[in-house]
């Protein structure tokens, strides 16, 4: 690159994403929480186990989704966040004999601080930069959870183990079942306040910054403090997800969360589409069920069918499970036209 | 006293290591200002080559040398194949793509070399150097392949038609391909010398750290921050980088208590962030300039 080229080329803009588009319709929302609503009442307790899992990483996901496709920064760092939010819960349930659900909050809260901080420097880099920093950040986690310093907390290179909660006022359920239907009242809670995020001042405000900077930044937007806050919020979805996460898996240890989590997150966001929040749950579906079949075919396949995979999707359609969505509707549009 | 010397050469010879993966991932950078998080797994691919030439009885410096035509060619080949029509995709497809080569490289190798630890043959031997005690044979020829590849890469880019072509089309592409210059091979040859270099990291590194699949997660991690470090704009700046990162972190690791090698990833985590925070632009590379 030239010192000429430099000055006149822009950062490309990721493409714009209308705001309409970014969610489902009423009617296919409601499909969609009619079908989880009632999934767990039809299968045995290892799908809904796998299902909760399912919630769980759409969670995570969907974070990396609002700070990638809401407010156009990258992360490749987002299993240190998960990391942080698991630990966070775990060590408050076994060490302090907290209660479950009240440990979430503080994971939540935990994360966005952590995030938050992290994004004070992260703010000033932007791309490669940035992404470079996350990677760094998701590869130092699993040493900084093992330190010594911590083992009396975090157990070190051991992890810590999680009891599952049971089903509370003596409600004829299975602790599965119970966990999933609280991960999914927590994973609609923290959606419907994406969405509403997004839509919100703030949400517009990490657009503009998404579509053009400086632009943002002339008409009055305080480009450091939304992106750290975008960076911040998603730590925050990300922490709650990992608390979740240590529940329903019940261990925690710090060679679950290396960069090939961060790595699997990112691929769920790239197949459900930049910047389309549903697509979260798709993402999130292929990153726990394609690895699945892959190891059933070889061990050690994994990496190289996702990898495989997102290649075809980056060539195919770059926008992901959006992209399907959308020629999905124009045919159904043209066959009742018909 | 020699216990200074000594932490100093050996961060030398593990600079040089850092040296040779900074310099690597700031010739793909300059040819097409993307970061290859692959660069890592492509050297320990490499790397696993060369193992296997050895099983297979090939000496040791003809299964370098083949190592190193095989990671040429396979460098070319993933820009052609992969990268160059990606060229104009965002960034953002462009960092998948790189994502998606680590976890391909890196299962592949798993798969078909195993996940278990493996030794890996030095032709210098680990006996002192020259009699001292300060450094270790293996070390001074660590030091010293890089040291003389360094001064090849100098001439080629220097004093060959084919170097002076690669720089014109890293640094101005567009006048390059006016003057008749094919820009576009030109980026497929910096991949394929940046994957050649990288080998040479993985082969020289191999003894020390053992050969597995994950085996180059920590060098690349300081790759990166020695790449920071002297600038992403700046080859120089690499491999000065690369050598200053390799003796800060065995000087950390011996005279800060606590630091010692269950802290090596943060602390290249710190020393990235510090950099990028402090001076973005590295020691030598060029302040990025935004036109408004």
């Amino acid at each position: 690159m030239s010192a000429v080229q430099e000055v006149v080329t822009e950062a490309p803009a990721v493409e714009a994403v209308p705001k309409r588009a970014m969610t489902l319709g009423y009617g296919a929302s409601l499909i969609m929480l009619a079908l989880l609503i009632a999934a767990p009442l039809f299968v045995k307790n290892f799908i809904i186990f796998q299902l909760t899992m399912l919630l769980i990483y759409g969670l995570a996901v969907l974070a990396l989704n609002i700070l990638t496709g809401g407010s156009g920064q990258f992360s490749l760092g987002q299993s240190a966040f998960y990391a942080v939010g698991a630990y966070t819960s775990a060590i408050l349930m076994e060490h302090v004999g907290m209660n479950y659900a009240l440990t979430l909050p503080v994971a939540g809260i935990v994360c966005f601080g952590f995030g938050f901080l992290f994004g004070q420097p992260a703010l000033r880099l932007s791309g490669v930069y940035l992404a470079l920093a996350t990677f760094a950040l998701a590869t130092a986690m699993p040493q900084l959870l093992k330190l010594g310093y911590f083992e009396h907390w975090t157990g070190g290179v051991q992890g810590l183990v999680v009891t599952k909660p049971d089903a509370p006022f003596g409600l004829p359920m299975s602790q599965d079942m119970w966990l999933y239907y609280f991960t999914l009242a927590i994973t609609i809670a923290i959606y419907i306040f994406s969405v509403n995020l997004l839509k919100s001042r703030s949400g517009r405000a990490f657009m503009a910054i998404r579509d053009n900077e400086i632009a943002a930044s002339a008409m009055g937007i305080d480009v450091a403090l939304y992106k750290t806050l975008a960076f911040g919020v998603s730590a925050g979805i990300t922490g709650v997800a990992g608390g979740l996460g240590a529940i329903a898996v019940q261990f925690v240890a710090p060679d679950g969360y290396t960069i090939t989590l961060a790595i699997s997150l990112f691929l769920g966001m790239v197949v459900g589409g930049v910047g389309w929040l549903p697509g979260s749950i798709v993402g999130s579906a292929f990153i726990i069920f394609v690895p699945n079949i892959a190891e059933g075919i070889s061990k050690g396949l994994s990496g190289a069918v996702f990898g495989v995979l997102l290649f075809l999707v980056i060539f195919l359609v770059p926008h992901g499970a959006r992209q399907v969505a959308i020629v999905a509707q124009q045919l159904i549009g043209k066959l009742k036209r018909n | 006293m020699e216990l200074f010397t000594n932490q100093i050469l050996a961060g030398i010879a593990t600079g040089a290591i850092y040296a040779c993966m900074a310099l690597a991932v700031v010739m793909i950078y300059q040819a097409i200002d993307h970061l290859n998080f692959a660069q890592g797994e492509m050297a320990m691919f490499s790397t696993f080559f060369s193992w296997q030439l050895m099983q297979w009885g090939i000496p040791y410096w003809w299964a370098f040398l083949i190592t190193l035509a095989f990671s040429f060619v396979g460098g070319v080949l993933i820009e052609r194949l992969l990268f160059k029509p990606l060229a104009k995709a965002p960034i953002l497809t462009n960092v998948a793509g790189f994502i998606a080569l680590f976890a391909i490289i890196n299962s592949v190798a798993g798969l078909i070399w195993d996940f278990t630890i493996k030794q890996y043959p030095t032709p210098f031997g680990s006996s002192p150097f020259l009699g001292s005690q300060l450094i270790s044979t293996h070390q001074a020829g660590m030091i010293g392949v890089t040291v003389g590849l360094l001064i090849l890469l100098y001439f080629f880019f220097q004093f060959t038609r084919m170097g002076l072509a690669m720089r014109a089309a890293a640094s101005l592409p567009e006048s390059a391909r006016l003057v008749g210059i094919n820009t576009s091979w030109m980026i497929a040859l910096g991949w394929g010398m940046a994957a050649a270099i990288g080998s040479i990291a993985g082969i020289l590194i191999a003894p020390v750290v053992f050969l597995e699949p994950n085996m180059m997660g920590g060098v690349l991690i300081y790759g990166f921050a020695a790449a920071v470090l002297g600038g992403l704009t700046s080859p120089l700046g690499a491999v000065v980088g690369g050598f200053l990162v390799g003796i800060f972190e065995n000087l950390a690791g011996t005279y800060i208590p606590g630091v010692g090698n269950e802290l090596k990833l943060p602390i290249a985590l710190a020393l990235i962030i510090t950099v990028l925070v402090v001076k973005p632009a590295g020691l030598f590379g060029r302040p990025i300039v935004k036109r408004v």
